[in-house]
């Protein structure tokens, strides 16, 4: 690693990591390039797909557009981090029982958005959610979908 | 993107003191980041102010609010004191951007977007304002989503802000700081016209940091509206918007605000016809009047004249919902 090289320490999907990283790597290279985490998708890299979404702090962001060595202490969530040992995560469990994907390529950056969106408290209605879910394009036109999936969550009723 | 030195100073004197020509100052990163991969921004030292102590919004003495310079967007979207107190501010914020950019990027950093016009975006070709004097192709070119207000030989675009539309129409106060000491600056002279400058946007010197952002007590809470014209229902930018604030005694308007976004290289007001509207009756037809009025000095290019008869609408219904109590529709 040459002088430029930072040291980052932060926790990742529940697990304190230590790492080398250069000022101008994105927080979304960090984890595929680096980390082999590559869940997180780059589409666009500029913030305006959605499909590098990812949990910082419990805030969807979009991994493209964040410095990693600007993540010092963050606790970060990718889709990688959200299964436990009891099982997926009702969002993903959801969007398996809608078929809320075809390709799958933003469906990581959806479900990050998705888990986000809940957190936030903000969407009372399909309308909302489908406003909310504005930063998440599905190419495929999954969008229908997508929402009867967070809807579902947003219910309670996510297995 | 290029190979920079990063910095994270822990206060606002020594983070000024890093600053100067090359350097920028990074919070959100949504916008500066983008502009990097572009090439457009190259800068040889980028300075990390999320750690300065410009996360908090308080009361001011006199019933308005100071908002600190990094409060994100969302934040203060969904503040309830700004929902009750400046809903044109909370619409306008959830206008722009998507839930990610806007939980990402700040308030400061907001004023500091750059433009999204094609040609400053591309590296490739000239801009007076990414290099000045080089030319402007958007006048020539493609200028649909280019300014028909206050616009100059040597640039067309458009500032992109939402957020910036509102703080104009409320008469915000900029709060900013240099090693030459502390200052404020209205808004409506924060932002510049390019005239013979393009490649300046606003008024800040190299070293100089935005604080904070003042607003004054009077929010117009109960005949506000914001509306927002683009290409699709979400997660655009402006073709053309308007913040719209009125005061109202009786039928009567005894005050008025009008900003236009989209339209110009900062937000656009119309003191005049603000002035036109005081003592009129709501009606369609005060509204229209106005917005006639708003239009007269529109210069459109090739394919933006659709923004002149979008303006005179959207101001019309702008203003209608602002006098019937500024729901978002």
């Amino acid at each position: 690693m040459s002088e430029t090289t930072h040291t980052l320490e932060l926790t990742l999907n529940g697990q304190p990591r230590s790492l080398q990283v250069l000022p101008w790597t994105t927080l979304l290279d960090l984890l595929r390039e680096q980390l082999d985490l590559v869940g997180s998708k780059k589409g666009c890299d500029h913030g305006q797909c959605g499909a590098c979404t990812v949990l910082r702090d419990g805030k969807r962001v979009n991994a493209c557009l964040t410095l990693a060595i600007m993540c010092q202490g963050a606790h970060l969530t990718t889709i990688e981090g959200l299964a436990d040992d009891a099982g997926l995560h009702p969002m993903q469990a959801a969007f398996i029982k809608h078929d809320a994907f075809q390709c799958g390529y933003c469906t990581p950056g959806q479900i990050c958005s998705a888990v986000g969106l809940l957190e936030e408290g903000r969407a009372q209605s399909p309308a909302q959610v489908r406003e909310l879910m504005s930063g998440n394009l599905c190419r495929c036109g999954a969008y229908g979908n997508i929402i009867d999936a967070i809807e579902d969550v947003r219910a309670g009723g996510g297995q | 993107m290029n190979p920079f030195s990063y910095s994270r100073p822990a206060g606002i004197a020594e983070a000024i003191g890093q600053a100067g020509p090359g350097s920028r100052f990074i919070a959100g990163g949504t916008n500066l980041l983008d502009l990097m991969k572009e090439n457009v921004e190259q800068p040889a030292r980028v300075i990390d102010i999320t750690g300065l102590p410009l996360h908090d919004v308080v009361p001011t003495p006199d019933g308005g609010l100071r908002i600190g310079a990094l409060v994100s967007n969302a934040d203060l979207a969904w503040l309830p004191q700004v929902e009750w107190q400046y809903p044109l501010l909370s619409q306008a914020i959830l206008a722009g951007a998507s839930p990610q950019l806007r939980n990402m990027a700040t308030t400061g950093g907001n004023l500091l977007q750059r433009t999204r016009c094609y040609y400053f975006y591309d590296a490739g070709v000239p801009c007076n304002k990414r290099k000045p004097g080089s030319g402007c192709p958007a006048r020539e070119g493609l200028n649909r989503i280019h300014a028909i207000f206050g616009a100059s030989a040597e640039c067309v675009a458009t500032h992109p802000s939402d957020m910036c539309v509102a703080l104009a129409a409320l008469e915000a106060v900029v709060h900013v700081q240099g090693r030459a000491g502390a200052r404020t600056i209205e808004f409506a002279d924060f932002h510049r016209l390019p005239a013979d400058h393009p490649e300046r946007d606003n008024q800040l010197a190299d070293d100089e940091l935005i604080t904070a952002i003042e607003l004054p007590a009077e929010g117009f809470a109960a005949h506000s509206h914001y509306l927002k014209v683009r290409d699709r229902a979400s997660y655009a930018f402006a073709l053309v918007s308007v913040a719209a604030a009125l005061t109202l005694d009786g039928p009567t308007i005894t005050a008025a605000r009008l900003a236009l976004g989209g339209v110009a290289h900062k937000p656009w007001r119309d003191r005049a016809v603000e002035a036109q509207l005081v003592g009129q009756p709501v009606s369609h037809e005060t509204f229209t009047a106005a917005a006639e009025a708003l239009v007269r000095d529109a210069e459109p290019l090739a394919h933006n004249a659709f923004k002149v008869r979008l303006v005179r609408r959207a101001v019309v219904r702008a203003l209608e919902q602002a006098a019937l109590g500024g729901q978002p529709s």
